[in-house]
C-alpha cells in the first residue's frame, strides 16, 4: 500500500494496489462485455439459423437480392480497419505518436466508409421495397436452382426482417465503437497514452475487433446463400 | 446473542463522511451505491406488493366483482414485472451484494465503481419507464410477453414495458460483470478461492447467469418490439413465424433468472447457519460447487415451462430429465445445511429465524419443482394455482427470506445500528405465517383445478374458501415486510450503536468497523485462515482474527 503512494501514477485508480491488476481488470472487463455481446447477438443467430433452415429456398431468393459485392468489400474494409487497430496499439506500445495518431484517423475512416456502403445497400433495399412492412413486397422472385418455384414474401419478408435488424444492431455497434475512436484519439492526441499505459486503446481494440467478427460471420450467412451467379 | 463493546464516540464512516444529495448521487462507494438500491428497490416492492394485494383482494370472492378481467390481466402483469425484473434481480445482489461483495474479498471497492453507480442509474431509469408505463395504461400480457398476443392482438404499452425491462437488464448485466470481475482480480492476499465465503461463490454463480443469460432476453424484446412496430412475422404464424421460437428465446434467460433470485439467498443462508450454529459449514466445497452447478444445469432446463406448448415429446422428455438434475446440487446445499447444523450450538436470533424459514419454504418449492418436471403431473397442472404456488415458494419463501435474512445479519454492518431482536423474532414469524396462509392453499386449489390468471371463479364457488385463506394470509404477510422496514429506519436512529462484530462471526467484512470507511479497511488485510473457522474462535485458541497490516 505504501510502495503505491510512493510511485504513484495518475492513471492508477484509488482502489486498486497495482498497474497490472487494474489493466488486468480492464481487459478481464472487457472479455466479460464481449461474452455478453455473443449472447446477444447469439439470440439473433440462433433465430435465423433456425428459420434459414425451415424456409431454405426463401432465404435463398432472398439473399441473392442483397450485394455481395459491396458485401464483400465491407468485409474488406473491417480486415483492414482491425489491422489498423492493431498498429495503433502496437504503436502506442514503441512510443509512435504520430504513427499511432495516424492509425487510429485511418481506422475511423475505414469505419465510415463500412457505414457508407451499408447505406447505399439500404437504400437499394428502400428502393425495390425490400424493407419490411407495409410497402414490402417480394413476389415472383424466382428460388435459385429451382426454376419455376417462387419464393413465399412472407418467408423472405422473415429474412430482410433478420437481416436489418442484424445488420443494423452491427451497424449500430459501428457507431458506438466511432465514438469510443473519436475518444481515444483525442487521448492519444493529449499525450495520455505510454508504453507502459494505453488499456484504453487495447479495450477499445477489442472491442473492435468484436464488432469485425460479427461482421465476418454475418456476411456469409445473410449474403452467400447458395449463390450460382 | 449480540455482543462487544460499543465504539466510544463517533467515527469517520461512509456514512458521514460527506454530507448531501450530491454526495450520494455522484457517489462511486460500493456501499453508498449498495443504499441507493436498497432504497430503491424496497420502493418497487411494496408497488409490486400493492397490485398483489389488489390480486388477492379480487380474488377473495369468486366473482370479478372488484375489477373487470382486463384490468386483472394488468395487476397480475405489473405485479410479475415489477417484483420479478425490479425487485427480485436485482434484490440481493445490488444490495448485500454490492455492499459485501468487496468487503468480503478485502477489497476497496468493487473493480469498475463507476459502471457500478452506472448501473443504478439504468436501473432508475428502467423503473421510472416502468412506472410511467403503469400509470399510463400498463400492460395485460402477463409478464412473460407471449407472442403472438404480446406482438399482433394486444392494444396495451408493451414496447415501453420491454424497454424498460431491456434497460433494467442492462443494469443487471453490469453488476454480474463488476462482481465477476471483482472477484477473480481483487481479492486481498491470502483470499484464495477456498477460502472464499459461500456468499462469494453464489455471487459468482449469480454474475455468470447474469452475464449469459440476461442479453438474450434482451435482444428478444427487441425482437418483440420490431414485430410489433413492423409485422415482421418473426413470431407470428400467419406470417410463417415460430410463436414457440420466442417462448424458447424468452424461458433461455428467464429459467436460469430464477437461479439469479435464489442463489444470492442461498449464500446469504449458508452465512447465516454457519454463524449462529457456531461450526463450519459442512462440506464447503460441495456447498460451494453446487452453486455452480445450479448456474450451468439452470442454463439447460428452459423448455420445461413449454412442455404443453406443442414441443417434440422427445425434447419434452429430455428436459425433464435435466430438470430433474438441477435437484441434485439444491439438494445437496440443503444437506449440507442441516448436517452443519447437527451437534450446533444453535442460536434463534432473527436472522438464524429467516434461515430456518428459507430451509423449509425452499424445500417444499424445490420439491414440488420435481413434480413439475414429471412430464404426467405438469400436464394436469399446467397454468394453475399449483404452479404460482410453486415459484413463489422459491421467490418468496426462498429468496425474499433469505434477502430479509441478511438484511437482519449485516444490518449493524450497514448501519452501525442493532435492530430491535424482540420485534424481529415477532416480524420473522409474522412472515413465515402469513406466508403460509398465503400460498399453501394454492398448491391445493391449483391441484383441485383452479387455473391462474382468471379474474373470475364463480363456476366453482366451492374454491372461495381456499381463497379466502390465501387473501387473509397476503394481508399478515404484508404486516411481516412492513414491520422490519418501520424498526430498520427507527433502529437508524434510536437503535443501539452496534459494535464492530455483533455476532462475533467469522468474515472479513466483520474485522472492520461498523459502518465502515470509505476504503472498508484501515490497512490491505492478509487472509491467513479458512472461511467459518468458528471453532478457533469460539474456542478462544484464537482470537477473532485480526486484520494485519
Amino acid at each position: 500500500m505504501a510502495a503505491h503512494t510512493e510511485s504513484h501514477n495518475p492513471a492508477l485508480l484509488h482502489h486498486f494496489a497495482t498497474e497490472e491488476q487494474q489493466r488486468n481488470s480492464a481487459s478481464f472487463g472487457m472479455w466479460i462485455f464481449l461474452a455478453t455481446e455473443v449472447m446477444f447477438f447469439g439470440g439473433l443467430f440462433c433465430a435465423y439459423l433456425i428459420y434459414r433452415r425451415w424456409y431454405f429456398g426463401d432465404f435463398a431468393a432472398a439473399s441473392t437480392s442483397i450485394n455481395a459485392k459491396l458485401g464483400g468489400a465491407n468485409t474488406a474494409v473491417l480486415i483492414c480497419s482491425s489491422l489498423t487497430v492493431v498498429l495503433a496499439i502496437w504503436a502506442a506500445q514503441t512510443s509512435r505518436r504520430a504513427l499511432m495518431i495516424g492509425m487510429l484517423i485511418l481506422t475511423m475512416l475505414f469505419g465510415l466508409t463500412f457505414l457508407g456502403i451499408k447505406g447505399i445497400e439500404y437504400a437499394d433495399k428502400f428502393h425495390e421495397h425490400h424493407v419490411p412492412g407495409p410497402s414490402f413486397s417480394f413476389d415472383h422472385e424466382e428460388i435459385p436452382g429451382n426454376p419455376g418455384h417462387y419464393a413465399n414474401p412472407h418467408h423472405a419478408q422473415i429474412f430482410f426482417a433478420l437481416y436489418f435488424i442484424m445488420t443494423g444492431l452491427h451497424a449500430l455497434h459501428m457507431v458506438i465503437g466511432l465514438g469510443i475512436f473519436t475518444w481515444l484519439l483525442w487521448a492519444a492526441w493529449k499525450g495520455r497514452f505510454t508504453p507502459e499505459y494505453h488499456t484504453p486503446l487495447e479495450i477499445g481494440g477489442l472491442y473492435w475487433h468484436f464488432v469485425d467478427i460479427v461482421w465476418i460471420y454475418l456476411f456469409p450467412l445473410l449474403y452467400l446463400i447458395d449463390r450460382h451467379t | 446473542m449480540a455482543t462487544g463493546n460499543i465504539p466510544p464516540v463517533e467515527r469517520e464512516d461512509y456514512l458521514n463522511k460527506h454530507y448531501g444529495v450530491g454526495s450520494w448521487l455522484f457517489t462511486t462507494d460500493h456501499k453508498r451505491i449498495a443504499l441507493l438500491y436498497l432504497i430503491s428497490i424496497t420502493f418497487f416492492f411494496f408497488i409490486g406488493g400493492f397490485f398483489a394485494l389488489l390480486i388477492r383482494l379480487e380474488l377473495l370472492t369468486p366473482a370479478s366483482d372488484l375489477v373487470q378481467a382486463d384490468t386483472y390481466n394488468k395487476f397480475f402483469t405489473q405485479h410479475g414485472m415489477v417484483m420479478v425484473f425490479f425487485f427480485l434481480i436485482p434484490s440481493i445482489p445490488a444490495t448485500l451484494g454490492n455492499f459485501l461483495v468487496p468487503m468480503m474479498i478485502g477489497a476497496k471497492d468493487l473493480a469498475f465503481p463507476k459502471i457500478n453507480l452506472l448501473s443504478w442509474y439504468l436501473y432508475i431509469i428502467g423503473g421510472i419507464m416502468m412506472l410511467h408505463c403503469m400509470v399510463t395504461g400498463g400492460v395485460d400480457t402477463g409478464w412473460t410477453f407471449y407472442t403472438p398476443f404480446s406482438t399482433a392482438f394486444t392494444n396495451t404499452k408493451i414496447v415501453e414495458a420491454g424497454l424498460a425491462i431491456f434497460i433494467a437488464g442492462f443494469s443487471s448485466i453490469l453488476t454480474g460483470l463488476n462482481f465477476v470481475v471483482t472477484i477473480h482480480r481483487m481479492r486481498a492476499p491470502g483470499m484464495t478461492w477456498t477460502r472464499l465465503p459461500l456468499f462469494i461463490w453464489a455471487h459468482y454463480a449469480t454474475s455468470i447467469i447474469q452475464i449469459l443469460g440476461t442479453p438474450v432476453v434482451a435482444i428478444t424484446i427487441v425482437l418483440v418490439a420490431a414485430e410489433r412496430a413492423l409485422h415482421l412475422g418473426i413470431f407470428d404464424p400467419k406470417l410463417g413465424g415460430d410463436p414457440l421460437l420466442f417462448q424458447h428465446l424468452f424461458w433461455f434467460y428467464s429459467h436460469p433468472a430464477v437461479y439469479i433470485m435464489i442463489l444470492p439467498s442461498m449464500g446469504v443462508v449458508s452465512e447465516i447457519i454457519s454463524c449462529f450454529s457456531r461450526k463450519r459449514i459442512f462440506g464447503y466445497s460441495f456447498v460451494a460447487l453446487s452453486s455452480i452447478s445450479i448456474a450451468v444445469f439452470g442454463f439447460l432446463v428452459w423448455a420445461h415451462h413449454m412442455f404443453v406448448a406443442g414441443m417434440s415429446v422427445y425434447a419434452a422428455l429430455i428436459f425433464s430429465l435435466l430438470s430433474y438434475s438441477v435437484a441434485v446440487p439444491s439438494a445437496v446445499k440443503v444437506f449440507n445445511w442441516t448436517a452443519t447444523l447437527y451437534k450446533g450450538s444453535i442460536h434463534y436470533d432473527a436472522p438464524m429465524l429467516y434461515a430456518f424459514g428459507f430451509l423449509g419454504l425452499f424445500t417444499i418449492g424445490g420439491l414440488t419443482g420435481l413434480f413439475l418436471a414429471a412430464l404426467g403431473i405438469d400436464v394436469h397442472v399446467t397454468d394453475t394455482y399449483f404452479v404460482v404456488a410453486h415459484f413463489h415458494y422459491i421467490m418468496v419463501g426462498g429468496a425474499l427470506m433469505g434477502y430479509l435474512g441478511g438484511m437482519h445479519f449485516w444490518w449493524p454492518k450497514i448501519s452501525g445500528r442493532l435492530y430491535p431482536e424482540g420485534w424481529a423474532r415477532l416480524a420473522a414469524l409474522i412472515v413465515f405465517i402469513g406466508f403460509n396462509l398465503t400460498f399453501f392453499p394454492q398448491f391445493i386449489l391449483g391441484y383441485l383445478g383452479m387455473p391462474r390468471r382468471y379474474a373470475d371463479y364463480s363456476h366453482m364457488p366451492e374454491f372461495q374458501i381456499l381463497n379466502v385463506f390465501s387473501t387473509a394470509g397476503a394481508t399478515v404477510l404484508g404486516v411481516g415486510y412492513l414491520l422490519p422496514m418501520v424498526y430498520f429506519l427507527w433502529s437508524m436512529r434510536y437503535g443501539k450503536p452496534a459494535s464492530d462484530n455483533p455476532w462475533n462471526a467469522a468474515g472479513l467484512e466483520w474485522q472492520t468497523q461498523s459502518p465502515p470507511t470509505t476504503f472498508n479497511f484501515p490497512e490491505e488485510p492478509v487472509v491467513t485462515w479458512e472461511a467459518y473457522n468458528y471453532d478457533e474462535i469460539d474456542k478462544g485458541q484464537k482470537e477473532v482474527p485480526q486484520v494485519v497490516g
